[in-house]
């Protein structure tokens, strides 16, 4: 085995590891050259936030237009307040939409489901959110339920 | 009883003692950058032995495992009716947890015991020794080029290993078991994050890769060089990445996943 | 001896896994002249070459190589230090990886940068020098132990050292194989001036070809001299050495406990 024959073997075993990697990254993971670009970050407070979690799904119509960047405790309000990062090309979000937390199916994972509203004016990066709706939580329906509420 | 506490007390000084040679042999791997036109030949030659010579192990193994993470989650989430999620099961099973684990405990059958061994057959026919007396350190001729081939050629072999799994189970998934592509694609994207769980695999597998490979030249260099010597320190080689390996791996994945 | 002392070990004492090897011995071996140190096996003359070396390190005494204290150099100096130095290990010790061939070149590979058709001329000198020109390709499993002692020997001069030390080259020659080695061995020392330690305990040959000899036993030295002068040495211990006698005050038997004992003679109960 000669050096040059060595060094060609090992080169492509290192090319063969950039390749899955990028295949790790491109299919995988779905990291699109189009989605690392820009983000702007809009904020919503919720009552109850259930089950979502930070890097869960952003949609509006279905449509993932963003992801949950972080969950944490607003202290005078004592509600949750989520940041949620939207892709860049979504910037014409109603400044009136509201913020809904969603479940799929019935026992899938929940995220936050935009419902659109009618003004002229759109959320802009640092805006939040005027109305939200918190989960639904099972538990609570069916208490209310049987209390009689 | 005293005999039984002195002798206890005794075992942990020798393994706090243990782990001081082995750190100093480390420094002393370590100290030093090697000359490049003379290090980069040693290198390749390494990483042929140690990587490209563990890619056929590790396709195999990869294909397999994926395979059977793709029945036995359809069997368990077609229970559910969302076998659609199976894309995604699989894809954070191999990319988390057993591309890093598996390629690491494969790679310590594989490459580590061969490296034990042969460092240790140079130090028992006084191949070492004889390096020494013409002015060679073999810490850094023999030993650095082994122990940064395992450091790099480890986390390739794991990725590898991941994307063969992925595709194996694509196979079972989608060709056998009829789950519609799109969704074994699409749910699997939907979930797995670049940053989050492919990177955070490969520096598991990086630090798998220097902890086995340092285990592997340890054992070799520090073994009884005699043939009972050396079939004793590749079993050590194995048992030891082994316990290592699993137990990093439950505080890595503490770290990085654990969310507290 | 003075100035003209290459090596010179004084008192050293040097114990290994409890067991005092040597106890005290100082040793000169001058410049330029070939050295038998001679002793019964297991009497710790390659622990002696191991020494001067500077594998190991005494555990009180002193050990002058070329006027520099080898047990107190630097790793770095040392190394530099070993440049100089060549050694010939008892098992040959050639690199199993490599063929005859890259085994000689090996040294002028790492410390001189030597164009490769200078290497290869200097390679087949020293090579054709022990006979063994025509096995270069061979790889070191295909020769057998005294062709290997010999490519050993080629490499350890291949960088022209001021020492070397010889560790039981003798053993496992056929006598042509042997003759070689001694002309090459008196060769080298009188067209170089190298300073030659030969390690052995083959009293016939070495003394044949050694200008001084030191015969160490009981990790002591009990006799040194010229050929001629041990001779005549008054000592009972060296005389019984040279001329091979079993029984006389050097034991031939690992230190141990009285036989009876060991064999369960002793009369008590085990
Ligand atoms: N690695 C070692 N550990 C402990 N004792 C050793 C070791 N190597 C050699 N010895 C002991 O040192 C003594 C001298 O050995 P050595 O120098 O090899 O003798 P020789 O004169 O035959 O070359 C022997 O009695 C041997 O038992
Ligand atoms: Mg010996």
């Amino acid at each position: 085995m000669t050096q040059r024959t060595t060094d060609i073997t090992v080169g492509l075993f290192m090319l063969a590891g950039l390749a899955a990697l990028l295949f790790l990254a491109l299919q995988v993971s779905g990291l699109s050259p189009k989605s690392a670009k820009s983000t702007y970050t809009i904020y919503a407070d919720f009552n109850d936030t259930g089950g979502i979690t930070p890097r869960g799904r952003v949609s509006m119509a279905g449509v993932t237009v963003g992801t949950i960047d972080s969950i944490s405790l607003n202290k005078e309000t004592f509600q949750a307040r989520v940041a949620m990062s939207i892709h860049g090309d979504v910037d014409n979000i109603p400044a009136d939409s509201a913020a809904v937390i969603r479940t799929s199916g019935l026992l899938g994972e929940q995220y936050i489901d935009i419902s659109i509203g009618g003004e002229m004016d759109s959320l802009k990066e640092g805006d939040t959110f005027y109305s939200t709706q918190s989960a639904m939580n099972i538990e609570r329906l069916i208490s209310n339920f049987a209390s009689g509420k | 009883m005293i005999n039984r506490i002195a002798s206890f007390g005794r075992s942990g000084i020798d393994l706090v003692i243990s782990f001081g040679q082995a750190g100093r042999f480390l420094a002393g791997v370590l100290s030093g950058v090697p000359h490049p036109a003379t290090g980069f030949p040693l290198l390749m030659k390494q990483l042929y032995s140690v990587g490209v010579l563990s890619l056929a192990i590790i396709v195999v193994s990869g294909l397999f495992i994926g395979m059977v993470l793709g029945l036995q989650g359809y069997t368990i989430l077609s229970d559910f009716g969302s076998e659609a999620a199976i894309g995604q099961m699989i894809a954070l099973t191999l990319v988390r947890e057993l591309g890093p684990v598996v390629t690491a405990l494969l790679f310590a059958g594989r490459a580590g015991s061969a490296l034990t061994a042969e460092i240790g057959l140079m130090k028992a026919t006084e191949q070492l020794s004889s390096m020494e007396m013409m002015g060679v350190d073999p810490l850094r001729r023999v030993i650095a080029p082994r122990l940064w081939a395992g450091f790099i050629a480890m986390p390739v072999l794991a990725i590898i290993f991941s994307m063969v799994g992925i595709w194996g189970g694509m196979l079972v998934g989608v060709e056998w078991l009829g789950v519609f592509e799109g969704s074994y694609w699409g749910n699997m994207q939907a979930s797995v994050d670049f940053w989050d769980d492919v990177v955070n695999g490969v520096i598991k597998s990086v630090v798998f890769g220097f902890v086995c490979a340092w285990i592997a030249v340890y054992q070799g260099y520090d073994c009884v060089p005699t043939s009972a010597g050396i079939s004793s320190a590749t079993t050590k080689t194995v048992v030891y990445s082994s316990l290592a390996v699993l137990g990093l791996d439950f505080v890595l994945t503490a770290v990085m996943f654990g969310n507290f | 001896m003075g100035l003209s002392s290459y090596i010179s070990l004084k008192d050293v004492v040097f114990s290994r896994s409890g067991r005092r090897i040597f106890n005290g011995v100082s040793v000169d071996i001058p410049r330029g002249k070939i050295t038998a140190i001679m002793g019964p096996s297991g009497s710790g003359k390659t622990t002696l070459l191991r020494l001067v070396g500077g594998q190991l390190r005494p555990d009180s005494g002193s050990i002058m190589v070329d006027g520099h204290p080898i047990s107190e150099l630097r790793r770095k100096e040392l190394y530099k230090f070993r440049e100089k130095m060549g050694m010939l290990f008892q098992s040959g010790a050639l690199f199993t990886d490599l063929s005859v061939y890259e085994n000689v070149a090996f040294p002028m590979r790492v410390h001189t940068k030597l164009p490769e058709d200078m290497i290869h001329d200097i390679v087949l000198m020293k090579l054709e020098a022990v006979g063994l020109r025509g096995a270069r390709k061979l790889m070191p499993s295909e020769l057998s132990g005294g062709m290997g002692r010999r490519v050993a020997l080629a490499r350890s001069i291949a960088l022209d050292p001021e020492l070397i030390m010889y560790d039981e080259p003798f053993a496992g020659q056929d006598p042509i194989g042997m003759g070689v080695l001694v002309k090459l061995i008196r060769d080298l020392n009188s067209s170089m001036g190298l300073t030659s330690v030969l390690v052995s305990h083959d009293v016939k040959e070495s003394l044949s070809i050694c200008h001084y000899a030191c015969i160490i036993a009981d990790g002591k030295v009990i006799g040194t001299g010229t050929p001629a002068e041990l001779q005549d040495h008054p000592s009972e211990q060296v005389q019984q050495f040279l001329n091979g006698h079993p029984d006389g005050p050097v034991p031939f038997h690992y230190p141990s406990s009285a036989a009876a004992e060991d064999f369960g003679l002793s009369g008590g109960v085990s």
